[in-house]
C-alpha cells in the first residue's frame, strides 16, 4: 500500500494511511459480501458479541465495589445491592447478562448444528467457537463463586472435587487449585483474578473467530456457497439494520428480566453466606450448566472405571465432541433443509438437551411424575445415552444412508425461484 | 570429525554429499540441544508460578487445632473446623461400637477394620467431607438422617456411611478420612 492510498480523506484518511483501521472496518463490516438469504437465526452471533461487551462493562463497574476476601465478599455484594448508587442495576445486568449470553450462544450453536455451519471449510471457525464456549463456562463458574453464598461455595467445592477423580495426581491437583485444604480465601482470590482475566481472553478468541469467518465467508440457510454477486449483499446497511432490529427485541426481553424478574434465573440459597461446615440440602448449578451436570451424575460404573471418573470423562467429552464434529458428520449436504432424516433427529437432540437440563435440576432418586418405576436418574441415563449416540453413531451413519433432497443451484434461485435467475 | 568443509576444493561429488549430510546431522543436533535446554529453562521458569498456587506457609502453619471434649455426652457428636474443613468428633455408644466392629470386611466397599480407624473405640474422629465430591454428610445430630447404616448420610448424591465412617452404599469410593490426632489428656484432643 502506498502511503496515500486510503479512500478516506481528511483526518480519517490521514490516520487510515498510517493505521488502516477505517479501511478494515469498512471492508469487514461495510462491504463484507453476505449471503442475501439470512434468517433471524443469523442474529445471534452479533447478540453474543453485544452480551460480551455488556458483561465486561458491568463487570468492571462491579469490580470497583467488590471485595475479593472471604470476610467481606458477601457483605460487599449486599452493599452493592443496597448502598452503591445503581449498584443493584450493575449487579442485575451482570447476573442476568451471563444467562442471556448463554442463551445467545446456545442458539448460535444450534443454528450451526442445523445448517451444517461446522463443515468444511469452516472447521476452524467452529472449533474456535467451541473454545469460546469452554472459556465462557470457566468464566461464569469463577464469577458465580465471587458472591460467596452457599451455592457459590458448594458449587465450587463439588466442581473442583471432580478433579480428585483423576488417578494418582487428583488430590494434589485439587489442593493446588484451592491453594489450601478446602475452598477458602486463597481460592476466592485466584478465582477473582481469573474471572477478571478470562473475558479478555474471550475477546481475543472472538477476534480470531471473526477473522476465520471473514476468510471462509458466512454460511446461509441453504448451506450452499454464494456463486455470483447476485447471491450476496454488502453487510451494511441491510444486515446492520437487521441485526439492530434483532438486538432491540433481545434487549427488551433482557430488560424485562433485569427490571421485573431479576432473581428468576438465580438460586435463593446463594443469599445465605457461605458456611464451610454445612452443605445445603441440594446443590444445583446455574441453568446453563444443568445438562452437563446431568450427564456427570447419570453415568454408572463403566468396566474398570468407577462412576465418579466415568461421569467426569463423559461430561468433558460431551463438549469436546464438538471439536471433532466436522469429521464425524459425513454428509455432503450442509443444511438440514435438504436432509429430511437429519432434521428429525436434530429436533430429537434439542428435546434431549432440554430434558437433560431438567434432569440436572432434580435429585437423582426423585420419582418422575410420581411413577414408582421411573426415577430422574433413569431419564438421565436414557438421554445421556442418546446424546452420545447422536454424535458418535447418527452423524457418521446418516451421511452414508440418508436420502437427501436436491439442493438448489444457487442462493438466488432458492429465494426467488428458478425463473428469477434468468430474468435478472 | 572431518576437516572443515571446503567450499570449492577438490572434493569429489560423493565426498561433498557426505560432508553436507554430516553438516545436517550436526545442525540437527545443535537444534535439538538448544531446543532441549530452552524447554528445560522454560519449565524451570514456569515452576515458581505454578507452585505459588500451592498452599502457602501461613496456610500450612494452621495445621493443628486443640479441642475440649469433656462436655460431649455418650452418643453425642460435635463438629470443629480444622484446615477449613469440618471434623466430626463422635462419642460412640456401645451399640454403635459393636455394629462397627462386627461388620464383615467382605461387605465393605473400602475394606478397613474399625480398630484401624480409632485410637479409643469410644471416640471416632473423622474429616467430615464426603469422599465423593466433598459435601458435608449429615447425621451429627441424632435427629438428622443417618442413612441405612446409622452413621452419616451425604444428601448430595446419596452416600451412606456406617458408625465407623466407612462407605457402605452410594457413589463415594472411599471411607471418611481419619485425620492425624492425639489425646493430650482425657479431655483434650489435638487434631493435626
Ligand atoms: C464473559 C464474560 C463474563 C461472564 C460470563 C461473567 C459471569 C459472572 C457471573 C455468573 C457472576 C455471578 C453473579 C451473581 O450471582 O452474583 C459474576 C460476578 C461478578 N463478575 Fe462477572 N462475568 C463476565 C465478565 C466479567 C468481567 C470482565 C468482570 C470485571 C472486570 C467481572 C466482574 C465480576 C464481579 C466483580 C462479580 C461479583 C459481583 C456479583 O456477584 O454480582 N465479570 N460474573
Ligand atoms: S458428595 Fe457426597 S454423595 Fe456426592
Amino acid at each position: 500500500m502506498s502511503s496515500e492510498s486510503s479512500k478516506f480523506t481528511g483526518l480519517v484518511g490521514w490516520v487510515d494511511n498510517r493505521l488502516p483501521v477505517f479501511s478494515y472496518v469498512h471492508k469487514e463490516y461495510g462491504e463484507y459480501p453476505t449471503p442475501r438469504n439470512f434468517n433471524y437465526w443469523w442474529n445471534f452471533g452479533a447478540l453474543a458479541m453485544f452480551c460480551l461487551t455488556v458483561m465486561i462493562v458491568s463487570g468492571i463497574f462491579l469490580a470497583m465495589q467488590y471485595q475479593p476476601n472471604t470476610q467481606m465478599a458477601f457483605e460487599s455484594i449486599q452493599r452493592i445491592m443496597r448502598d452503591v448508587n445503581y449498584g443493584w442495576l450493575m449487579r442485575y445486568i451482570h447476573m442476568n447478562g451471563a444467562s442471556f449470553f448463554f442463551i445467545a450462544v446456545y442458539i448460535h450453536i444450534f443454528r450451526g448444528l442445523y445448517y451444517g455451519s461446522y463443515k468444511s471449510p469452516r472447521e476452524l471457525l467452529w472449533m474456535l467457537g467451541v473454545v469460546i464456549l469452554l472459556l465462557m463456562m470457566a468464566t461464569s463458574f469463577f464469577g458465580y463463586v465471587l458472591p460467596w453464598g452457599q451455592m457459590s461455595f458448594w458449587g465450587a467445592t463439588v466442581i473442583t472435587n471432580l478433579f480428585s477423580a483423576i488417578p494418582i495426581v487428583g488430590d494434589p491437583i485439587v489442593t493446588w487449585l484451592w491453594g489450601g485444604f478446602a475452598i477458602d480465601n486463597p481460592t476466592l482470590n485466584r478465582f477473582y483474578a481469573l474471572h477478571y482475566l478470562l473475558p479478555f481472553v474471550i475477546v481475543g478468541v472472538v477476534g480470531l473467530h471473526v477473522v476465520a469467518l471473514h476468510v471462509t465467508g458466512s454460511n446461509n440457510p441453504t448451506g450452499i456457497e454464494p456463486k455470483s454477486s447476485q447471491d450476496t449483499v454488502p453487510f451494511h446497511p441491510y444486515y446492520t439494520l437487521k441485526d439492530s432490529f434483532g438486538l432491540s427485541v433481545f434487549v427488551i426481553i433482557y430488560a424485562l428480566i433485569v427490571f421485573y424478574a431479576p432473581e428468576s434465573l438465580g438460586e435463593a440459597e446463594n443469599y445465605v453466606p457461605a458456611n464451610s461446615l454445612q452443605t445445603p440440602a441440594e446443590i444445583v448449578p446455574e441453568w446453563y450448566l444443568l445438562p452437563y451436570y446431568a450427564i456427570l451424575r447419570s453415568v454408572p460404573d463403566l468396566l474398570i472405571i468407577d462412576a465418579k471418573l466415568a461421569g467426569i470423562i463423559a461430561m468433558f467429552v460431551s463438549i469436546l465432541v464438538l471439536f471433532v464434529l466436522p469429521w464425524l458428520d459425513t454428509s455432503k449436504v450442509r443444511s438440514a433443509r435438504y436432509r429430511p432424516t437429519y432434521k428429525k433427529f436434530f429436533w430429537v437432540f434439542v428435546v434431549v438437551c432440554f430434558v437433560l437440563g431438567w434432569v440436572g435440576a432434580h435429585p437423582p432418586n426423585e420419582k418422575v411424575f410420581g411413577l414408582e418405576w421411573l426415577e430422574v436418574i433413569d431419564v438421565g441415563r436414557i438421554t445421556t445415552f442418546y446424546y452420545f449416540f447422536h454424535f458418535f453413531v447418527l452423524f457418521p451413519l446418516l451421511g452414508k444412508f440418508e436420502k437427501t433432497k436436491p439442493v438448489p443451484n444457487s442462493i438466488t434461485e432458492s429465494v426467488l425461484g428458478a425463473s428469477a435467475t434468468e430474468k435478472v | 570429525m572431518v576437516d572443515a568443509p571446503k567450499k570449492n576444493g577438490s572434493l569429489g561429488q560423493s565426498e561433498a554429499d557426505q560432508d553436507e549430510a554430516h553438516d545436517g546431522r550436526r545442525r540437527e543436533f545443535l537444534y535439538l540441544a538448544a531446543g532441549g535446554f530452552a524447554a528445560i529453562g522454560a519449565g524451570a521458569a514456569l515452576w515458581p508460578f505454578i507452585d505459588s498456587m500451592n498452599p502457602s506457609g501461613d496456610v500450612l502453619a494452621l495445621a493443628s487445632t486443640e479441642v475440649d471434649i469433656s462436655s460431649i455426652e455418650l452418643g453425642q457428636a460435635i463438629t470443629v473446623k480444622w484446615r477449613g474443613k469440618p471434623v466430626f468428633i463422635r462419642r460412640r455408644t456401645p451399640d454403635e461400637i459393636e455394629a462397627a466392629e462386627n461388620a464383615s470386611l467382605d461387605d465393605l466397599i473400602d475394606p478397613q477394620a474399625d480398630a484401624d480407624r480409632v485410637q479409643r473405640p469410644e471416640w471416632l474422629i473423622l474429616v467430615g467431607v464426603c469422599t465423593h465430591l466433598g459435601c458435608v454428610p449429615v447425621g451429627q445430630k441424632a435427629t438428622e438422617v443417618r442413612g441405612d447404616f446409622g452413621g452419616w448420610f451425604c444428601p448430595c448424591h446419596g452416600s451412606h456411611y456406617d458408625t465407623s465412617g466407612r462407605i457402605r452404599k452410594g457413589p463415594a469410593p472411599l471411607n471418611l478420612d481419619v485425620p492425624a490426632y492425639t489425646f493430650i489428656d482425657d479431655t483434650t484432643l489435638r487434631i493435626g
